[in-house]
């Protein structure tokens, strides 16, 4: 009898509720929605769940502070565990539930997936981390922008540096057959090429794990190459430059942000002294980034994950974008974006008209006295 | 001309390296038909205690000579003592078994292997110490041969003589020839077999805790995976020279050395791995018992 009673009770409570919440819905017409959609859940998740933390900061103090043009803002999280298959629907989901921007798209494949539902609905959608180049370089996504740089940049960063400062003209490139590595000793080829200052003299790929490296060592001797550029990770750059100095080659050595890591300075040692690697300009002395940095230990006691300054700076450009255009149509946020910059933890920055942030990139470290110095 | 030079070097010692490897590979065959793929594990920890072993001694202020000799002694004797225990623990209880288990449980044992490093030690890379210094009357050629190379192809070298001498003229070898042709003869003649067996593992894991110390300081580096590239090499190598045939062993790693350092060299070493294996299945297919090997081998 008595449980008889609860269960009334509580279906009585859970019908007042409902009621409850109808007006409150009502009164939300008047709020810009904002979707944030990524990988919530699964493994990638640690990948996504920052993307949320940095919206929930923004909002809150941007909702704190009055809203937008005493709009509230109100945030609409979906999950895409990262599946193309999966992304479409949540896609689906924000338009249909009225997300009017998203903050999103985590990993390059799923954002590729649902940029074209996106845009049908003129919905603007920026990414913290999507880092394929054919995203914004396509042109397929006039909706698409992005707070990361693209994977290219970095090879264009390192050829830039090799031909311009070093004014290198024969250059070596050599990967290790994997898709980072491969990707970047590509792109570095197809930049050194269409500069028309530079002849790559070799371009291969090791196989990882390999127990001597000899062999392409000597190779790289007999191309006459004046510098190599290595795309890959450190395990394989410390063995190929201990055996380059192991055979008084004295070659410059470049690489990428898989190289630009504590670890291939305390393995190569004094044979990594020298040698160029890319890797994300350092925006850690930006105040921006170490208040937004601080408003995550205070909120949720724990440093931030993977991307979140990139995601909180999409916030804050994205709202910025809202409250000058005041409104959220896809090509007043456009010109916006384009044309104003906005203070975020990543620096100031604004978008060119393909939809990547201008003034977010590479720099240039170089091994000095067993740690890595940003060459400015 | 000198290219030529600088990659015959550069093959030869890769080959020697495989050989450190595959001679113990190719004397478990040999002994009881197994293929010991924990191997390449006894070869990664052989390498692991020469590091602590060498870190420790550098911090207390040996001479250089006294670290490579005494690392050295440390990790024969630790990876002896391993591939015994292994023999015992793994390959032994299974001797009668159909021939399959002993080769799942050698698998078994090898991830055992890497995985208990990982956690007793670290997943990290870890910097391997220089221990053998650049000679100085090396100097006018380390462009083309460095003195580690040089060290690895001597011990290499001198290894194969010695292996070959104790099997054909000591009273052990002949235990161990007389074991490798017909076990249960052997017994019969009074040969004490599981005595023989563990020998055989025992001088296997002490080449490959050489090959470990030599090859790590080579290279400069080691982690816990190590062993598993290293060993399948080493594996095709003694394949390619005939499974069970010592002399076969060296001559498949050096082949297999050659190959690749040529292929690298004059093609691409993108298909470095498509020279090596592709040579494999040819020798495979007009001697399948490989270049070496007994032909009356029909073993896994």
């Amino acid at each position: 009898m008595k449980g008889m009673l609860n269960r009334k009770l509580i279906a009585v409570a859970a019908g007042l509720m409902m009621v409850a919440a109808l007006p409150v819905a009502g009164l939300a017409a008047d709020t810009i929605k904002i979707g944030v959609a990524g990988p919530h859940s699964g493994d990638l998740a640690s990948y996504g769940l920052p993307s949320v933390n940095a919206a929930k900061l923004v909002v809150e103090k941007i909702n704190a502070a009055g809203g937008i043009d005493g709009k509230m803002i109100e945030l609409l999280i979906e999950d895409t565990v990262c599946k193309p298959e999966v992304a479409t629907n949540t896609a689906t989901k924000l338009v249909s539930d009225g997300a009017q921007i998203v903050l999103g798209g985590i990993c390059s494949g799923a954002t590729k997936a649902a940029l074209p539902i996106y845009n049908n609905a003129g919905i603007l959608v920026m990414s913290p981390s999507a880092t394929n180049p054919a995203l914004t370089q396509s042109g397929d996504y006039p909706n698409f922008f992005r707070t990361i740089a693209p994977d290219d940049a970095q090879a264009q960063v390192d050829v830039d540096f090799a031909l311009n400062k070093l004014g290198y003209t024969k250059i070596a490139v050599v990967h290790d057959k994997g898709d980072y590595g491969k990707g970047f000793a590509e792109f570095a080829k197809k930049f050194l090429e269409d500069s028309g200052k530079a002849e790559v003299v070799l371009f291969e790929g090791v196989t990882p794990g390999a127990v001597d490296y000899s062999a392409i060592v000597q190779k790289i001797k007999k191309s006459g190459a004046e510098a190599v550029m290595f795309g890959g990770y450190h395990p394989e750059a410390s063995k190929i430059i201990s055996m380059m100095k192991k055979k008084r080659l004295d070659t410059t050595f470049i690489s990428d942000d898989g190289v630009k890591d504590q670890t291939f300075i305390k393995v190569a040692g004094e044979d990594a002294e020298g040698a160029y690697a890319s890797g994300p300009m350092d925006t850690s002395s930006n105040p921006l980034s170490k208040q937004a940095v601080q408003e995550h230990k205070d909120m949720f006691s724990a440093d931030p994950g993977a991307f979140y300054e990139n995601a909180y700076s999409a916030m804050l450009a994205m709202t910025n974008a809202v409250a000058l255009a005041g409104s959220t149509d896809l090509a007043a946020l456009k010109k916006v974006l384009q044309t104003e910059k906005t203070d975020t933890p990543i620096g100031a920055i604004s978008f060119d008209e393909k939809g990547d942030a201008i003034g977010v990139g590479f720099s240039v470290y170089q091994v000095q006295d067993g740690v890595f110095v940003e060459l400015k | 001309m000198d290219y030529f030079i600088e990659l015959l070097f550069s093959g030869l010692t890769r080959g020697a390296i495989y050989a450190l490897i595959a001679l113990g590979y190719t004397m478990v065959y040999g002994i009881i038909g197994l293929i010991n793929f924990a191997h390449g594990e006894i070869y990664m920890i052989g390498a692991f205690t020469s590091f602590i072993v060498a870190t420790i001694l550098s911090i207390l202020g040996f001479p250089a000579l006294a670290i490579i000799v005494l690392a050295g002694l440390a990790a024969v004797i630790w990876s002896a003592s391993y591939g015994y225990t292994i023999e015992k623990v793994a390959y032994k209880p299974l001797r009668h078994a159909p021939r399959l288990s002993p080769l799942i449980s050698a698998i078994g044992m090898s991830i055992f292997l890497q995985n208990y490093v990982l956690l007793a030690q670290t997943s990290d890379f870890l910097p391997f110490p220089e221990l053998i210094p650049d000679f100085l009357f090396m100097e006018p050629v380390a462009h083309i041969v460095g003195s580690t190379d040089l060290v690895i192809l001597l011990t290499t070298t001198i290894v194969m003589i010695l292996l070959t001498l104790l099997i054909k003229y000591t009273k052990i070898g002949k235990a161990m020839r007389a074991t490798a042709q017909d076990r249960t003869m052997a017994m019969l003649v009074g040969i004490n077999v599981n005595r023989i067996i563990s020998v055989t593992f025992i001088i296997g894991s002490s080449l490959a805790a050489i090959g470990g110390l030599l090859i790590a300081s080579h290279i400069g580096q080691i982690n816990f995976y190590i062993g598993f590239i290293a060993g399948i090499k080493a594996f095709t190598a003694a394949v390619l020279g005939g499974i069970g045939s010592i002399p076969g062993a060296v001559l498949g790693s050096v082949v297999l050395g050659l190959t690749e350092s040529f292929a690298t060299g004059y093609v691409s070493s993108d298909y470095e791995d498509v020279f090596a294996f592709s040579l494999l299945v040819l020798i495979l297919i007009f001697r399948p018992s490989g270049l070496l090997g007994k032909v009356d081998t029909q073993k896994v």
